[in-house]
Order: structure tokens, then sequence, then C-alpha cells
């Protein structure tokens, strides 16, 4: 007989108070107890609408049974069937937008926690398995991967365990994409990504870090000078943009990227950093998605007394996962929504002194069906601010597109695939972000494991 | 990692260093730059190409120690790695189908000035070469300009070596004198480049900056490269480094190349005592 409990089990986190004043993982994962009762919740569907839910069709139910059995390692098994890297999405998911929202139980009550059941069992395996990554037989065949996020990794791993010798190459000095630079510590700690990493190594997979394909290396060169049959791209969406406003370029106003690359991967928020970041005391954040989100939690942790999101539509339009949004709320953060801003101003010195902004109301839907925000008339106001972070979104870096004859870009930068990843070029393969453009890590993750199948298809029969 | 395989004192301040990066040596072209971290924890700095070996798969770099980590850079030795180390980055010099330049380097600008000359010139350019320095103990790379170019003048603040002056002084003169270019080149600190911008204005010669703001990744991911040419935000590190001078916004560039100066100044201090033995 299924528990019947209204709500999820709530997720053990650190007190909002003590955690806006620290790096570590805000929310602490469920213990066995918890997910025991959570699994309960669980009314196997017949029909699972909570597998269609989840772009990569995670056999939702039939894990949760094994976690209700105790079964957690076989429970591990049943997601890595269709999930690289559950550790991380367990974390990062939208679940709210996907398998939740299918969810049964979600009709009336609330539905059942399938992410932080997905997180428990993911780092119960990491806990406790004894397993080391095998190393497969190579089949000689050799595969490049550009960029090492979860569309890279991803499709490295299912290409690795087919056989192939992979290499993955990196920009950074450091792989993992935005696992790694992007998304902060207190919400995805970098040692899951590294064992992830880790443990590609160990099948096998060559990283090599530091070389930036279309400048060190170009595609046609993978091709012709070293040997690859096939080369996936996953660049990501990494390329900043700015909203052109007066006073954007004064000093202490940030991309967001910036300013996450300087505390996750520069590690700028250790105090014997050799990277800086400025320790603003009044912040703007412009955006409403996760990246804004994570970057004003960051500020808040940098010593912020006062964090503001600046978006311009309202909240139920904010894009951020709904967790981050309560748990940014919990510490402080103050969103000022149906808000835009239209200039910054600096002082004598050229520093951030404020910025300006107008309110807004929501219109009519626009092309992608949200109601268009605008202006109230005669609604300026100003906030008193010593740091603006912009976080509007990004697109896909150009640099290979430029330096790749014949590659099919799409008029908003992406590259454009078919269903399969394949590019308007044989034997280039490409999914994620680079594809997309900002989306998230399971439809990278799942665009990667779909190339690597269809790289797998095309060596075979060449 | 990447083995340092010479290193040559330039003058008091300045250091070369010839770097074993075979990928890079390979595509090396003047203007372009790398990402360099001396060690595991530590800072992405840029430094521009000095020269490249392709055959031997080497490239040279030339800095000034200036900050912490160029501090810890001077520190490592022939034989020593360089953690990391990532380019060529950002668009080489323009140098097609130019026949007179004037080349108008200072201080350590000097060492990214250089390549570019010595490439016009192998190109069959007349190349004129401006170079200023504060005073004589910091003159680099003198020789090798002499040899690049068909003018040569050299600039010292306080008269100690070369003409007392500024490079702007120089130019000037040469131009007045009847030299017409099809272009000027300049690499050196911000405030330089704007008087050699100013002064090219008046005068409707077509010039071209080398900018070096503030940089992370190298690859557009950041936006902390930016600057305003031509009224349009733009990234140095894709976009450029090189930038019609005219259009560049130097005192906004001026402006945010001081945002970390308080942190840059106590790293910097804290690294000179870390290093003062050696
Ligand atoms: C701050 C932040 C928070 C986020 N939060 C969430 C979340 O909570 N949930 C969620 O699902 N998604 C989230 N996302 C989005 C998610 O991270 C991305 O959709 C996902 O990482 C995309 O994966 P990818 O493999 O396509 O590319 P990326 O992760 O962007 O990795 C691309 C890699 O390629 C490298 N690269 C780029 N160009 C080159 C080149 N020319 N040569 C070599 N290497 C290159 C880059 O350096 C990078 O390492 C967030 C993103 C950010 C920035
Ligand atoms: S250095 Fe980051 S975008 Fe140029």
């Amino acid at each position: 007989m299924p528990n019947m409990p209204k709500n999820k089990n709530p997720m053990p986190t650190q007190d909002p108070k003590i955690r806006k004043n620290n790096f570590l993982e805000v929310a602490m994962g469920y213990t066995e107890k918890l997910a025991l009762d959570e699994a309960e919740r669980c009314l196997n569907c017949k029909n699972m609408p909570c597998v269609e839910g989840c772009p990569v069709n995670v056999h939702i139910p039939a894990f949760i049974a094994k976690v209700r059995e105790g079964k957690f390692e076989e429970a591990y098994k049943i997601i890595s069937e269709s999930s690289s890297l559950p550790a991380v999405c367990g974390r990062v998911c939208p679940q709210e937008s996907q398998c939740e929202a299918k969810c049964v139980r979600g009709i009336k009550t609330e539905p059942v926690a399938i992410g932080r059941l997905e997180r428990f069992v993911a780092d119960y395996h990491n806990d406790n398995s004894k397993e080391a990554p095998k190393k497969v037989k190579s089949n000689t065949h050799k595969v490049a991967i550009v960029g090492s996020g979860p569309s890279g990794l991803t499709c490295a791993g299912d290409l690795a365990k087919r056989g192939y010798e992979v290499t993955v190459f990196e920009a950074l000095h450091l792989a993992g994409g935005v696992l790694m630079y992007g998304i902060p510590e207190f919400r995805l700690p970098k040692s899951i990504v590294q064992k992830e990493i880790d443990s590609l190594k160990e099948m096998g997979v060559d990283f090599k870090v530091n070389t930036v394909i279309g400048k060190t290396l170009s595609i046609d060169e993978l091709f012709e000078e070293y040997g690859f049959e096939a080369v996936f791209i996953g660049s990501g969406a990494g390329l900043p943009r700015f909203m052109n406003i007066p006073g954007e370029n004064l000093k202490c106003v940030y991309s967001a990227n910036e300013f996450l690359t300087r505390v996750n991967l520069m590690k700028a928020y250790k105090e014997d950093s050799a990277t800086p970041v400025i320790k603003a005391s009044r912040v703007a954040v412009v955006g409403g998605g996760n990246v804004a989100i994570d970057a004003a939690r960051c500020a808040l942790r940098l010593g912020a007394k006062e964090v503001y999101i600046v978006y311009r539509r309202g909240e139920e339009e904010l894009p951020a996962r709904k967790e981050e949004i309560e748990h940014a709320k919990e510490e402080g953060v103050v969103f000022k929504l149906l808000t835009n801003p239209t200039c910054i101003m600096g002082d004598e010195n050229g520093f951030v002194k404020s910025i300006k902004c107008v309110e807004m109301e929501l219109g009519e839907p626009d092309a992608s069906g949200r109601r268009k925000p605008v202006e109230k008339p005669d609604s300026e106001f100003t906030i008193d601010v010593d740091c603006v972070i912009m976080s509007i979104g990004t697109s896909p870096n150009p640099l290979i597109k430029s330096t790749t004859e014949g590659l099919e870009i799409s008029k908003h930068g992406g590259i454009v695939t078919n269903e399969e990843g394949l590019t308007s070029r044989e034997g280039i393969y490409a999914g994620g972000d680079a594809v997309t453009g900002a989306a998230t890590v399971i439809l990278a993750m799942g665009a990667g494991k779909k190339a690597a199948a269809a790289i797998d298809e095309y060596i075979k029969n060449k | 990692m990447n083995k340092i395989l010479k290193r040559k004192v330039l003058n008091p301040t300045v250091i070369l260093m010839e770097v074993d990066a075979p990928l890079v040596a390979k595509k090396a072209e003047p203007g372009q730059f790398i990402i360099l971290r001396a060690d595991k924890d530590g800072e992405r700095i840029p430094l521009t190409v000095a020269d490249y070996d392709r055959k031997k798969g080497s490239v040279t770099i030339i800095f000034q120690v200036v900050g912490a980590t160029t501090k810890q850079l001077s520190t490592l030795n022939e034989g020593d790695y360089i953690h990391d180390f990532v380019g060529p980055l950002g668009k080489a010099t323009k140098v097609d189908g130019l026949k007179k330049v004037a080349v108008v380097g200072g201080g350590v600008g000097c060492a990214i000035a250089y390549p570019v000359a010595k490439k016009l010139h192998s190109m069959g350019a007349d190349v004129h070469s401006v170079v200023g320095f504060r005073n004589k103990e910091l003159i680099i790379l003198e020789d090798e300009f002499r040899a690049a170019s068909g003018k040569f003048v050299l600039m010292t603040d306080d008269g100690s070596a070369g003409e007392k002056g500024l490079v702007t002084n120089a130019l000037e003169k040469l131009i007045e004198s009847g030299e017409n270019y099809d272009e000027v080149i300049t690499i050196g600190p911000l405030i330089m480049m704007k008087f050699v911008c100013s002064l090219t204005k008046k005068y409707g010669i077509k010039t071209v900056a080398s900018m070096n703001p503030i940089m992370i990744d190298g690859t557009g991911m950041c936006g902390g490269c930016r600057l305003t040419v031509g009224g349009k935000t733009v990234f140095a590190c894709v976009d450029g480094p090189e930038f019609d001078g005219h259009e560049i916004d130097f005192d906004e560039a001026i402006n945010r190349s001081s945002m970390y100066k308080p942190f840059e100044k106590a790293a910097y201090e804290k690294a000179c005592n870390l290093y003062k033995d050696l």
C-alpha cells in the first residue's frame, strides 16, 4: 500500500543563515530512511508519464521500486542505462518542469521527489561501490570530442564503452565545462564532476586541456593529420550577451560568466586565490535564469549585504529551477520582478554607483508564448549598488564555425544537426548548447548519448 | 605542462622565455597571444607571442615583472615547466599589402611590436620603428629592431639614450618630414597608444593599436576583455587584440584596466616577499 502523505519528504539543507556565508553544498541529500520513505510515495503507474517527462527517459518507476526494496545499487544500474551523470542531474535538473511535472501524484498533491531520489541513488553508488570503471579492449578507431561539458563527457564515455579510442579537447585548463566553471560548488560540488572525469580517464579517455579547437588545431586537422574518423562538437554556448545600455563597461560590471568563472574555476572565493574578484556590498544581477540566481548567491557568499535579482518579467516566468529560487529567497536575495535596467551610473572613479530601472507590466504573449513585458510610463527608479552582474543569456561561440568550412549554422548561431546529431559535414556530429543554445545539462547529456550511438553506426558501416 | 627551453634577462624587469609548445608554434603569427598559468593554482594571464620557431616547436614570450603572476613566472628557470600554456589566441596582425609602415612601441610593448616589424620587413615593406623607454636601463631588443627597420628611432623619457622625449614627438617629426605611411601600428601602454592615435588621426593615417585588457579564458566566454570600438562592444581576445586605433574608446579601456589595482598591489607585495631570496 503506497504511503500517502501529501508532500515530498523535505530535503535536508544547511540553515540559510549559515549557508549564505559558505560555499558548502546547500542541499545535503536524503538519508536512507528518507529515501525509503519517499520511494513509498510512488504509485508505480503502468503508463509511466514521468518517463515521458524525462528528456532521456530514465526508467523512473523501475529505479524507485528498487529503492523501495533497499537495493540501491540495482536502482543505480537502472538509471545508468539511460543517464551518464545521475549525481549531476539529480542535483541540477529542472525536475519540476520534466519528470515531476508529469507525476500522477502531482495532480492533487506534491509529486514524488524523483530528483532527490536520483541524487540519493547516485551518491549511494559513489560512496559505496567498489567497482572500478572498466577499460574496454580498443577497436582501434579514433574519435575526437571538442569540449568537456556534459555533452562531450557523455559522448566520450559511451564511445569508450564501445571500445573507441577517445580524445577530448578542452579549451580551458580544466575539464567539465559549465559544470566546473559555471555552476557553483554549493549547488554542485566540483568533486562530483571530477569523479566523473577521473572515471572516464580510467576507461582510457584521453583529455587534452589547453587546446582550443579552431585556434590550436582545426577540425580538419583532426581528421587529416591526427587520424580521427569522427568528431563530436560539444563546445557549449559560452558567449555572453550584454544589454548595450549606458554604463555597462564601468568597473565592477561583470558578465555572469566572468563572475562565476572567477569564483568557481579560479577559486576566487578562497582567500589565497591568485585571481581577484570584487567583493561588493550591494549587487544587482540582471536576469532570472539559473545563471543569474547562481551569480546572486555567489555574491552573497562573498559578503554582499544586499543582492537584487532584476528581472523584467514576473515570478511565474523566472526560468530558474524552483528550488534555487526558494533557496535564494531564504538566503535573503531580493527579487525585483517586472523591472528592467535602463542605465548603469558610475562614480567619479569609474566604479559602479547605481543602476537605473523602470517598472514593467506584462502585455500580449510574444513569439515564445510568454507575455511580453512592456515599460510602465514614468516608473523610473534607482537602486544603489556597487556591482552589476549581467546574466541575460549566452550564445554559441563562433570560433569553430569560422574555422570549419561547410559547417551549417542556424541564424541563432547554433550548429545545425539532424535527429542523430550529424551536422552538414560527414563525420562531424554536434550536440548540447552548441546546437540548441543555452539549455540544460540533461539535454546536453542526451545529445551526447545519441551522437555516440550515431558515431558508432557511422564508423562501423564505413 | 610546457618546458622552458631558454630564459634570458633583457633588462632589470623584463624577461624572455622560450617555451616548448609545438602546437602553438605551428600556428602562431605576429599579433597573437597565449594564456598561461605559472602553477596549478595560478591566475590565467595573457602574453603576446614575441617570436616562434616552427621547426623547433617553440614560442618565445617576453614579460615585464609587474604583478604577482609575472613575479612568480620570473622565478622559473630553464628546464622548469609552465603549468598551462594555451594558444595561439586572437587574430594575427594584418600585414597584407602594406608597403610602408611605422611601428611604434613603448616599454615592454616593444616585445610585441618587434615580431610585427620583423614580419613586415621580411615581406619587403619599408618599416620605420619608433620605440620608447623610460631610460637607458630599460631598453630591449634594440639590435633586433635595427635589423628589421629601414629607419629606427630610439626615444627615452630622460634622454639617457637615443633622443629625449616621447614616441609621439618622433612620429610627428617623421610625418612632418614627409614620410608617407600606409599604416601606423602601435603597441605599448594605453596612454601612449591613445596619444599616438590622436596624433595620427590629425594626419589621417590609418592606425592599428594592440590592446591587452584583463582576460580570463581568451576564447570569448567571459566578456571581461570587452572594449568599446566604434561605439560597439567587442571582445579583445577573439575580435582583436588589434583594433582601429581611431575608433577605440581609450578612456574607458584605461578606466577598466585599473579595476583590480588594490588587489594586484597587495598580491604583488606578497609575491615579492615570497620570492625575495630568489
Ligand atoms: C551558471 C550556470 C548554471 C546552470 N544551471 C543549470 C541547472 O541548474 N540545470 C541545468 O540543467 N542546466 C544548467 N545550466 C545549463 C547547463 O550547464 C548547460 O546547458 C550544459 O552545461 C551544456 O553542456 P554542453 O556540453 O553543451 O556545454 P558546456 O557545459 O558549455 O561545455 C562546453 C565546453 O567546451 C569548451 N569549448 C568551447 N569551445 C571550445 C573550443 N573551440 N575548443 C575546445 N573546447 C571548447 C568549453 O570551454 C567548455 O568546457 C547552467 C549553466 C550555467 C552557466
Ligand atoms: S578573455 Fe574572456 S572573453 Fe575575452
